[in-house]
């Protein structure tokens, strides 16, 4: 190293500087970026710090060793001086001034004890102290000179270099003052003292009392210079965050950040690398301030409580806006105590004048580990209460930064996925996308229930469908019968699981397979009313009302009368047996009137039944008293394609849950009345043989048992009643569920009434034949026998 | 009510042009939304889809549960994007925008000024073009 000369002066400021920035104490390394802060409060630009850290070999060494801090320090002094860097300059210039650092000001500088622990051997020329340590309030110098400003009023307190000489002794009394903050004579020299930076910090105080331990220990110069370099921008506000926040409070705060900051300006050589790093003393600090607000430490603060604390530093509230995206890292809206330190850290940059960094610096991402500490100064600049914390390199913040980064891109990773997720959804074509969680973020992660779908072309598929998408569906496969959700989807909408089954009951009635869902219970449930009804209330696009679900129409295939069913069960069976037949209720055969009122048939099917039952064959007339049940073979006669189809519809949907079936068959009972009607009409007048009527007999009869369960009872017939007593017990069997068994007993209670119904009309009109024909009877008695009242 | 929190677009100068357009879709999405008398939301009714292509731009529009609107405008000659690309940057949009209200500094109403919301729109709009 090029040897160098100093004066006497120089070498203890420097020596004093050195010291500051020797925060490891190992005498050799002031870690550049205690030394770089240094050197840019020295006010000169970039290249000329470069250009002095080369001469001085630090460059070369990678480190500022004790003589390249001196040269440097001498080359600085040159360069403010106007001269130009050389290294022969360094012995040659005599009388060259001390460097001089900027320190900022702020009025509470008076507080800010603590940093001039150690005076006695701090040359005059050592910046002021930041902290103006007692009350008094001294109003912001821009520049702390090395000389001593104690001795100079402060406006002469600008005059940096000329001063070095001059009372060199007070300012080690100053500073001690200072340190001791009660002495009064210092406070008087400490007016004439620029403003230190830290003032709010030093309460007057002996808090920083370990600031000022270690302000002892280190000279105060350095740790004014580095408070000088904090102080670089405006001094306005001092500390406009804790201010506001309890002065008293902020008193006693203000004391822990000082005594931060000491340390940091000590460390920030060191930890220059990184700017953000919080100190011990400031992350303290800010954990009260934390407590302050909630008392739980791993607890939250709410966005409002934070907003109002933050207002309070009197930052812009675009700054304060970004400064909170940058620090409520899981961007819940509140602060945990790491982010909270983090926000904290940043106003009190961002109130130092530090540019708020576009995203959020390593340092202060929100750790799990807290109380990590590193120094952290931002740039050297502000006079911010806080002293931007001198940066540390510590090494344990180096594992937890990696740990940090590894879950900041973890967490980047996953929102990657959730993103790819979306899209891998979006992409399918679904027609719902429920967005059940809209608030934060995720989209697309509703859960779905895989519900099944039958991929049939029912249209109670689609019902079902719609029910589903109603309920949660979120991959909703496509399928063909995702066209026709449009049309339903207002069905859909609506209280879904009974609009559809109306609509699916509508639809559903030509495809009796359908039920397969889940739905299916509710919807056969609803089916089963609808078919009560007969009507779909909401106007769905039912295609045909459903009818009564009664199986076998009339044939009450669930009736009780086992025995009916079995007579006419039987009587299908063996139309051979016409007496058979015997029908169930004895109703007292009628042959003749009947037979006679042969052209009323067609007003009721029991009437026709009646004069074709009569007219056909005498061994029907037994079966009179069941002409119903005749005409029912007539009816059924005619029906009696319809009437297999049901029956195997019956038997088959005996199976199910019937209700579609049983509503099908009931309409088309409905149907086949009419039709039976005017088919009786004609099969009246024709002898029909029994033959055709045993199968619709059976039905019919089964209708009759239903109607007359009371009333008769059957001559039984095997045939008959094997045969009935076929699909008797399947029907009822079919109904496992209660309450679809409730349904179809009411459904089936219901038809029996119609049945029965119809039965009593059928009934009165032939009374009224046979009225007619007693009375056409009894006029042909008159008239036959004219004179027998003669 | 209908004053727009953030506009942005990448060829600048036809920026008054945009502005246009999108107030004008602002009408579409009305009507759009309006139809919908259902009570429960869900991601396909945020999703508007195409409103209307006219000229030689679509228009893509995307409502919050809170009748937030955003109106995407690409290129017709754009036919790079497809729906599920619209939609994931409807998305993008929506949880930056969530993020933003988060902010308990942000005053619903206020033009937004977040940077983060920034940088997320430019990156958004460097993929799509």
């Amino acid at each position: 190293m090029e040897s160098l000369t100093l004066s006497d002066v120089e070498q203890k400021y420097y020596s004093e500087l050195f010291l500051s920035c020797d925060v490891d104490n190992t005498k050799k390394v002031a870690s550049n970026g205690k030394v770089l802060d240094l050197f840019r409060a020295a006010q000169l630009s970039n290249e000329v710090v470069h250009q002095i850290t080369e001469l001085c070999g630090a460059t070369r060494l990678g480190h500022f060793g004790r003589s390249q801090f001196y040269i440097a320090l001498k080359l600085i002094a040159l360069a403010q001086s106007g001269l130009p860097l050389r290294v022969e300059s360094l012995n040659s210039v005599r009388d060259l001034p001390l460097p001089r650092f900027v320190m900022g000001k702020n009025e509470q500088e008076t507080r800010h004890a603590v940093m001039f622990a150690d005076t006695e051997n701090q040359g005059p020329y050592f910046p002021r102290p930041p902290g103006r340590v007692q009350a008094k309030k001294v109003s912001a110098h821009e520049m702390i000179q090395p000389c001593v400003p104690t001795v100079d009023p402060q406006p002469d307190t600008t005059s940096p270099v000329v001063s070095p000489h001059q009372s060199p002794p007070t300012s080690p009394h100053a500073w001690r003052k200072h340190k001791r903050q009660a002495s009064g004579g210092n406070v008087d020299r400490q007016p004439s003292v620029p403003g230190v930076v830290w003032p709010p910090f030093r309460e007057a105080q002996p808090g920083p009392v370990t600031g000022d331990g270690m302000w002892s220990a280190h000279s105060p110069p350095p740790v004014q210079e580095s408070w000088v370099s904090f102080t670089d921008t405006p001094p306005s506000s001092t500390l406009p965050m804790h201010p506001p926040s309890a002065q008293p409070e902020s008193t006693t705060v203000r004391t822990v950040p000082s005594a931060m900051t000491t340390n940091e300006i000590q460390r920030q050589i060191s930890g220059y690398d990184d700017p953000w790093k919080i100190t011990d003393e400031q992350r303290q600090y800010y954990i009260n301030q934390f407590k302050t607000i909630q008392a739980d430490l791993t607890g939250l603060i709410p966005g409002s409580a934070a907003k109002e604390f933050f207002t309070k530093s009197k930052l812009p509230i675009l700054e304060l806006s970004h400064i909170w995206e940058l620090s409520d890292f899981d961007k819940d809206g509140a602060l945990t105590l790491d982010e909270f330190c983090a926000a904290f850290h940043l106003v009190v940059a961002r109130k130092n004048g530090y540019d708020l960094p576009e995203k959020l610096p390593e340092s202060l991402m929100p750790k799990l580990i807290d109380l990590d500490d590193s120094a952290g100064v931002p740039e050297p600049a502000t006079e911010v209460d806080f002293s931007a914390s001198p940066v540390e390199v510590t090494p344990n913040k180096s594992p937890s930064m990696p740990s940090l980064n590894q879950n900041w891109s973890e967490l980047n990773q996953s929102n990657e996925q959730w993103e790819t997720f979306s899209e891998r959804s979006s992409s399918s074509q679904t027609l719902t996308q429920f967005d059940s969680n809209i608030a934060p973020a995720d989209p697309d992660t509703a859960i779905v229930h895989p519900v099944p779908i039958r991929m049939t072309p029912s249209k109670i598929h689609m019902q079902e469908m719609e029910l589903k998408r109603t309920g949660s569906d979120h991959t909703h496969p496509t399928s063909p019968l995702m066209a026709n959700p449009p049309e339903l989807s207002d069905e859909t909408k609506l209280a879904a699981t009974i609009k559809f089954p109306g609509t699916t009951v509508g639809d559903g009635y030509s495809s009796s397979d359908s039920f397969t869902s889940d739905q299916e219970p509710i919807s056969s449930a609803v089916n089963r009313q609808r078919s009560h009804s007969g009507t779909s209330p909401e106007g769905l696009k039912v295609v045909a009302p459903p009818p009564p679900p009664p199986r076998p129409h009339a044939s009450h295939s669930r009736s009780s009368s086992l025995d009916m069913n079995r007579n006419f069960a039987a009587v299908p069976a063996g139309p051979q047996q016409p007496g058979v037949v015997a029908f169930p209720p004895a109703v007292p055969p009628r042959p003749l009137p009947t037979q006679t009122s042969v052209p009323h048939g067609h007003r009721s099917v029991e009437g026709d039944g009646l004069p074709a039952h009569t007219s056909t064959s005498p061994h029907q007339m037994p079966e009179q008293p069941n002409f119903a049940d005749f005409s029912q073979f007539q009816a059924f006669a005619v029906d009696q394609p319809a009437d297999d189809g049901e029956n195997t519809s019956d038997s088959g949907q005996a199976e199910r849950c019937a209700e579609t079936t049983g509503t099908m068959k009931t309409a088309k009972n409905d149907i086949q009345s009419e039709e039976r009607n005017a088919t009786t009409v004609n099969s009246a007048k024709v002898s029909t043989p029994l033959a055709p009527p045993p199968k619709p007999v059976r039905r019919r009869l089964k209708s009759e048992d239903e109607l007359r369960p009371d009333v008769e009872d059957l001559p039984q017939k095997s045939n008959v009643i094997a045969t009935v007593l076929a699909t008797q017990p399947s029907i009822p069997r079919s109904i496992g569920k209660d309450k679809k068994a409730i349904q179809a007993s009411i459904r089936r209670n219901k038809e029996t009434n119609t049945v029965l119904a119809r039965l009593n009309s059928e009934l009165q009109q032939q009374l009224k034949d046979l009225l007619e024909e007693r009375i056409s009877l009894e006029v042909q008695l008159e008239q036959l026998r004219p004179f027998s009242h003669l | 009510m209908n004053c727009p929190l953030y506009i942005r677009s990448v060829p600048t100068q036809g920026e008054l042009k945009f502005h246009y357009t999108v107030h004008t879709s602002l009408d579409v999405v009305e009507e759009k939304i309006s139809g919908v008398g259902k009570a429960l939301a869900d991601q396909r009714e945020l999703y508007l889809g195409l409103l209307y292509p006219t000229e030689d731009y679509k228009v893509y529009g995307y409502v919050t549960n809170s009748k937030v609107k955003f109106v995407i405008v690409v290129d017709s000659s754009n036919t790079s994007l497809r729906d599920n690309e619209i939609r994931s940057m409807f998305r993008k949009l929506h949880n930056s925008f969530t993020d933003v209200m988060c902010n308990p500094f942000y005053n619903p109403g206020d033009p937004i000024q977040s940077k983060a919301f920034d940088s997320i729109v430019s990156t958004m709009m460097v993929q799509a073009c």
